[in-house]
């Protein structure tokens, strides 16, 4: 977007994308529940080269106290990535892009908590960016809905989470590290499926009304596939061999 | 929304009942903006000015063009950076110290919409590839706070960058070196728009004022450019859109911003 050059072919005569995708395909995912010992709850998911831990805690005492609320639990979210997890070293402390992805994943996740059931109480979800690829907000989004599942917290969905964008003029599915470099748009979208409620979305890059609308509709697709691997992975835990850890 | 006061669960419901008759509590349509007033070159000592008033919400944009390094990935453009500030005097509720998430967000989703919208001819900052580039700051204050910082801000930046002019350089002895009396106007491609609706219950609302502001669902913000494109985006609030709900802000969002940039056209005419 900005019109960043890059020497690749983000699509070639075939319509295929430079990792081998369709445009209407997403890259691999795969989550696994319940992968931290200490945690309340926890995920793992590599989403393409993304590798995301999430892990979960509470509801538990609120500090610092004054962020308590006697009517409801509170939902706090800290999106953080590893100064190793892109090509040049990043500072480890919080960047303003960090905050304000911080801020949009809690408010993504939000509506789907029951926090009503746990007034004065807090519950942190962390997550860790191991390594960076392109799209981690979705990726962490996702993992973190699963962790939050996996902590046996009460919710309303789970919600899902795939980006939809434009690169060499056609619109893409789960926008990967260089489209979102040398490509026209990204559109990250969370999304509660049972609900039909979008809770996530952001843009950056040029669309028409039209383009914007395609985007929408390719973009929950990806969340629905996304949300069949996210409750796969809570079944794996849970139903797959009996054994409830 | 889970955390509002007792007076807040009081105004929405006061709020939802005017809108379940079709009025807002200021008395506006539901797709109508508060009237927006915008004074250029206020600040003579900045590159380029403007005080953008939005209802009761007023911001005032100054900018600073000064030789820059450019950033590693992107030695042949300028830079182009917006900052956004809530002053201490603009609300009881604001305090100093370090930004917190909801001002670092407003800076960023302001920054977001020019910048994503390539406002600013950036190929014509370079003075020396990948070593000297020129930057052009607009650093936005919160003077009042009446509500949708974001669009009056945006609006305020935006007027401010096109009435902005330019000072010559020219790279001597490996440093650039200002040329005196030299300035040329700030090269812009599009005038960029920032449209802010608020959800309550059903209803979509344009540029909520304070008391809206502070018993939404969930809110969107819109930026189109000149085109009538979408250039950024920004959903906030604890709460989430239905699809046609979105396709129906997008509408709202492209009407509106038509409507203001005609009013940023004409404040900012023949200023440069």
């Amino acid at each position: 977007m900005g019109g960043r050059e890059a020497n690749v072919v983000l699509l070639d005569e075939n319509g295929i994308r430079s990792d081998g995708r369709k445009v209407n395909e997403t890259r691999k995912v795969t989550i696994k529940a319940g992968v931290l010992k200490n945690a309340g709850g926890s995920a793992y998911i590599e989403f393409g080269g993304n590798k995301i831990l999430a892990g979960v805690f509470g509801p538990r005492d609120v500090h610092p106290k004054h962020m308590s609320n006697p009517d409801t639990g509170i939902l706090r979210v800290r999106y953080h990535m590893e100064p190793f997890s892109v090509d040049e070293r990043k500072k480890p402390a919080p960047s303003r892009r960090e905050i304000e992805i911080s801020k949009v994943i809690t408010e993504a996740l939000t509506p789907a908590v029951i926090l009503e059931k746990f007034p004065r109480t807090a519950i942190d979800v962390y997550l860790e960016v191991l390594q960076a690829d392109g799209g981690t907000r979705c990726a962490a989004l996702a993992a973190a809905s699963v962790a939050l599942a996996d902590a046996g917290i009460p919710m309303r969905d789970l919600v899902s989470a795939c980006a939809a964008g434009k690169a060499a003029d056609a619109i893409i599915l789960d926008v990967n590290n260089e489209e979102d470099q040398a490509g026209q748009a990204d559109m990250p979208i969370g999304y509660m499926p049972n609900l039909g409620k979008i809770t996530l979305l952001q843009l950056d890059g040029v669309l028409t009304t039209d383009e914007f609308k395609k985007c929408i509709e390719l973009g929950l697709e990806g969340c629905k596939q996304v949300y069949e691997i996210q409750k796969s992975a809570l079944r794996e835990k849970y139903f797959s061999s009996g054994d409830n850890n | 929304m889970t955390n509002l006061s007792i007076i807040d669960k009081l105004k929405r419901s006061k709020i939802l009942d005017l809108l379940q008759e079709g009025k807002r509590i200021d008395g506006r349509a539901l797709d109508e903006s508060r009237p927006l007033v915008i004074d250029t070159g206020v600040i003579p000592h900045a590159n380029g000015s403007a005080r953008a008033r939005l209802g009761d919400t007023e911001i005032v944009s100054g900018i600073k063009v000064q030789p820059d390094r450019p950033f590693p990935d992107m030695g042949d453009k300028g830079i182009f950076m917006c900052t956004a500030e809530i002053l201490p005097l603009a609300h009881p509720s604001a305090e100093t110290g370090p930004p917190q998430p909801p001002v670092i967000e407003l800076a960023r989703v302001v920054d977001r919409g020019i910048r994503e919208s390539g406002m600013i001819d950036l190929s014509q900052f370079v003075l020396e590839k990948d070593k000297s580039v020129i930057g052009l700051f607009a650093d936005c204050v919160v003077t009042d706070h009446d509500g949708n910082l974001f669009d009056a801000c945006s609006y305020a930046a935006v007027a401010a960058i096109i009435t902005s002019t330019v000072p010559k350089w020219e790279m001597k002895d490996d440093k650039p070196t200002l040329i005196e009396d030299q300035e040329s106007p700030t090269p812009i491609t599009t005038i960029p728009v920032s449209v802010t609706m608020g959800r309550i219950g059903e209803f979509i609302i344009v540029d909520p004022n304070l008391d809206e502001w502070e018993c939404l669902d969930a809110r969107i913000t819109i930026t189109t450019n000149s085109d009538g494109n979408i250039v950024a985006l920004q959903k906030g609030g604890d709460d989430g859109f239905s699809v046609e709900q979105l396709v129906k802000c997008s509408e709202l969002s492209i009407a509106s911003g038509k409507k203001i940039r005609e009013i940023i056209k004409q404040a900012t005419e023949g200023t440069q």
